[in-house]
């Protein structure tokens, strides 16, 4: 290949008050993500162009964005998997408030997560104070553990993008996180209550979307949420535990009676 | 002009960065009850810490029980080519085992032996298994895991802020003066300890594995506040960055691929690396890649394979085949892990799971399945060895009151650090670090700022949105890279250096001229332009050491000096900021060795 050719990219500027799509043209070359347009972009015509990047390599998620409409991060997305006949639209993260063109503020996810009770580790094995575990216990939580904190699945996530219930939902990146403390080979807190009440995991009704977009590939809903609303339903829901807790209490009272 | 307005704030211990040397110096300024506040460039958890894939070296003897501090003290002084500080190469060795069982403690995943403990893997110029590691990511787990437990310590973030100057009172640290990139306001944090933790310069070359932040501010600022800089000359180049497309050159390929028994081949098909071994590692190199292969399994009768020489030198065999035409298509050499298939079975599952993020990056971005076929690589500035000068003990620097740890800190890899022992620099002297910070500011609690300090900062920062003819800073930037990349690069002489040094002094006038249109909210021209005059100092900084350096030696090669010279193997070179503005280079004498240190280098061979 080797040629290059014009684009236009049309990318959102704006702020929190108002904004709109603007039309830049650049050359785009091959291997080009979207990324290295919009850093072009910056220095040919537009040098006020507000984006998050760091690494350039999928590996810290800070380029978050919405490209033709998906979620995606922009240092992964070649160009050449994108129509460049037509203009490629470039806008921020939806679900989150606009700080500045495409830069949102992510920082109700941080808030979030401070909240979530940390990792609290059993007590260690040896003598020497450290821990024995399993290789299999250990790639059992990797998945999880892969997380880039780019928050495109709370992005897509209908219950906060359509229903914004940033209040009572946690969002499929912190059910990862508790997912990832749950099966942690060391941790012994118990967390259910906060991820049945707190977190509003019941909110969750499986469309699988963070799956979809998850640029780690780690499989959100069926390996993270439905085993965590698996466990709240068998502590809080089910009947017979259910049946079993109030005879136990009621015995316990007598007892004590 | 009317004065602009600042927020101030109060901290005992600022640290400024939130890297994991910046993350862990927090964490243990807190544990002591101390009022601790971090600010950095980005969004907590994306400093490029998550870019460190191999490992993080400490002597646990997990899989080679022949491992102790003393052979990883020897190993990091064999490799730094003695110009290390020995102190800091001793207490690093001693103290990175504890530190990876403490991050273990904090929620750290490591991959595991059969015996369940701590899996460590082999590594360039380490001589036994010794990086602890979860698959190729072990850099992301590690500032993950300082990140959530550090949220929980009390500790004041301050995230997308950006320091512009320290701020003195006196001779000694009264605070800091910067803006936070959302808004455009400007800061003062009072504070009679600062802890710089900014990480790399690598934004000084055009080819680099370093991100936007990457402007040598934490160089800068202690040497505008009266700090030495010591050995700027030494720049690590990785070796294997990718080469291609073009618009990802320069993204590091980790060291683990070769550790797993990844090759280097030329055009021809050669294993170039067997061609030049040098003396210091003759004994310690495999005979032929039947021995090499050995080794990347676990014999432990093995020798390594060349590959996994020492960085500057496994850097410098991949230009010279370039050079010499031996290249591949797109100006690199050939790496290549797929051909494990001939030893073992089932190895395309095994490349996946052992280096995982390296199979999806060029699957992703180059369109290459490295289970099939081999990569194209060639160097990539990666990491300053040289830094801050600091107390080995205490890590504080020249200036009372500042101290500095992980990579924008001097002293630990001397000429040439090993891959490995940068996750344990973070947190072995992050720990230090913020230990000796706490102190400092308890026995050193009042400090004034000095407003007029803090209008000055802050007008000069305003001067690029007020111009309105000048240069744009992306312009200058990508000037001076190129320069830098051409003239003080892998390969250098007398002759280049000094046109570098002529060519900053014309983009330093540039850069006081620039102008950026726009507005104060979060405007990524203006934050170009204001991080430019850091930018400046530490080329100017690279150039005139390695001018000084008259010699090759680590990561400092000489076209004109090839050689190593007794004349230069036992000083550091020092640089400060002259009273007439200009910068100073003087030579400085390695202090002996007590006893206890040289028996065990001698010991070692």
């Amino acid at each position: 290949m080797g040629e290059s050719r014009q684009t236009t990219f049309s990318v959102w500027r704006g702020d929190h008050h108002d904004g709109g799509f603007e039309d830049y043209q650049t050359e785009i070359t091959e291997g080009m993500v979207v990324l290295d347009a919009v850093h072009q972009i910056q220095a040919e015509s537009a040098p006020d162009l507000a984006c998050r990047w760091n690494c350039k390599a999928g590996k810290c998620g800070s380029c978050s964005a919405e490209v033709n409409g998906m979620p995606k991060l922009m240092c992964m997305t070649r160009l050449d998997t994108l129509d460049t006949t037509k203009p490629v639209t470039i806008e921020p993260m939806r679900s989150f408030p606009s700080v500045r063109d495409l830069v949102t503020d992510v920082s109700w996810n941080y808030r979030v997560k401070e909240k979530i009770k940390p990792f609290k580790p059993r007590k260690p094995d040896a003598e020497d104070g450290t821990w024995r575990m399993d290789q299999a216990d250990v790639e059992r939580v990797q998945e999880f553990r892969k997380c880039i904190e780019c928050f495109l699945c709370q992005d897509v996530c209908h219950v906060l993008r359509e229903h914004h219930k940033h209040g009572e939902f946690a969002g499929p990146r912190h059910f990862v996180y508790q997912a990832a403390l749950d099966m942690h080979p060391l941790d012994v807190e118990e967390r259910l209550e906060q991820v049945k009440d707190e977190n509003g995991i019941g909110y969750c009704n499986i469309t699988k979307c963070c799956t979809k977009v998850c640029p780690e590939h780690i499989t959100i809903t069926d390996n993270a949420i439905i085993p965590l609303k698996e466990r709240v339903n068998d502590e809080f829901y089910d009947p017979i535990t259910k049946l079993f807790k109030i005879f136990r209490a009621k015995r316990k009272k007598d007892r004590n009676e | 002009m009317g004065t602009p307005e600042c927020i101030t704030h109060e901290h005992e211990v600022l640290i400024i960065g939130a890297g994991g040397a910046g993350l862990r110096a927090a964490i243990e300024a807190a544990s002591t009850g101390a009022n601790v506040g971090v600010v950095c460039k980005s969004l907590l958890g994306k400093a490029h810490t998550v870019m460190a894939e191999g490992g993080i070296a400490a002597s646990m003897g997990n899989v080679d029980d022949r491992d102790n501090w003393r052979v990883h003290f020897s190993d990091t002084m064999r490799g730094g080519q003695y110009l290390n500080n020995w102190r800091m190469a001793q207490l690093h060795a001693q103290q990175a085992a504890d530190r990876v069982r403490e991050i273990e403690s904090w929620g750290a995943l490591f991959d595991r032996t059969r015996e369940g403990k701590i899996l460590q893997r082999n590594f360039g110029g380490h001589k036994y298994p010794r990086l602890a590691h979860v698959g190729d990511r072990t850099g992301l787990e590690m500032i993950r895991t300082l990140q959530d437990h550090g949220i929980h310590q009390g500790i004041k973030f301050y995230m997308e802020y950006t320091v512009l100057e320290l701020l003195m009172d006196g001779g000694k640290i009264a605070g800091a003066v910067g803006y936070d990139r959302e808004k455009g306001r400007f800061h003062v944090w009072k504070a009679p300890a600062i802890v710089m933790a900014t990480g790399g310069i690598g934004r000084a070359y055009k080819i680099t594995s370093n991100s936007w932040e990457y402007t040598g501010d934490g160089h800068a600022l202690a040497y505008r506040s009266g700090a030495e800089l010591k050995d700027m000359e030494f720049v690590q180049f990785h070796p294997t960055g990718m080469v291609w497309p073009p618009s990802v050159r320069g993204i590091l390929v980790t060291e683990g691929v070769r550790g797993e028994g990844g090759v280097l081949r030329n055009s021809e098909g050669r294993r170039f690396m067997f061609d030049d071994i040098p003396d210091l590692y003759k004994d310690q190199t495999a005979t032929d890649p039947e021995e090499g292969w050995r080794y990347v399994t676990g014999d432990k009768e093995a020798q390594r394979p060349p590959e996994l020489l020492t960085r500057d030198h496994v850097a410098r065999c991949i230009v010279r085949e370039i050079k010499e035409g031996r290249g591949s298509p797109h100006g690199g050499v050939y790496l290549d892990i797929a051909w494990i298939k001939e030893k073992m079975p089932k190895a395309e599952a095994h490349i996946q799971k052992k280096l995982p993020s390296m199979y999806h990056q060029f699957k992703q971005l180059a369109g290459v399945d490295i289970t099939k076929d081999a990569m194209e690589v060639g160097p990539t500035t990666h990491y300053a060895m040289g830094g801050i000068n600091v107390d080995g003990e205490t890590q504080m620097s020249t200036v009372p009151g500042l101290f500095a740890c992980g990579e924008c800190a001097a002293g630990l890899h001397g000429a040439n650090r090993l891959g490995g022992n940068s996750l344990s620099d973070l947190v072995v002297f992050g720990k230090l670090a913020g230990e000796h910070a706490v102190e400092w500011a308890r026995a050193n609690p009042s400090s004034t700022v000095d407003e007029g300090q803090v209008q000055d900062a802050c007008r000069g920062a305003l001067e690029p949105l007020e111009r309105t003819t000048g240069e744009s800073p992306y312009e200058i930037q990508s000037t001076l890279q190129e320069m830098m990349q051409e003239k003080v690069g892998i390969v250098r002489t007398e002759s280049e250096m000094a046109e570098a040094v002529e060519a900053i002094s014309s983009l330093k006038a540039k850069a006081s001229n620039s102008s950026v249109p726009g507005n104060i909210e979060y405007n990524p021209g203006w934050h170009t332009a204001v991080d430019l005059p850091n930018l400046m100092v530490v080329s100017e900084a690279v150039a005139r050491c390695g001018m000084d350096r008259k010699e090759s030696r680590g990561a400092h090669f000489r076209e004109d000096y090839p050689a190593k010279e007794e004349s230069h193997a036992h000083h550091n070179t020092i640089v400060t900021l002259g009273s007439d503005g200009e910068m100073r280079v003087e030579r400085r004498v390695i202090p002996d060795m007590p006893e206890e240190l040289t028996s065990i280098i001698k010991e070692m061979g």
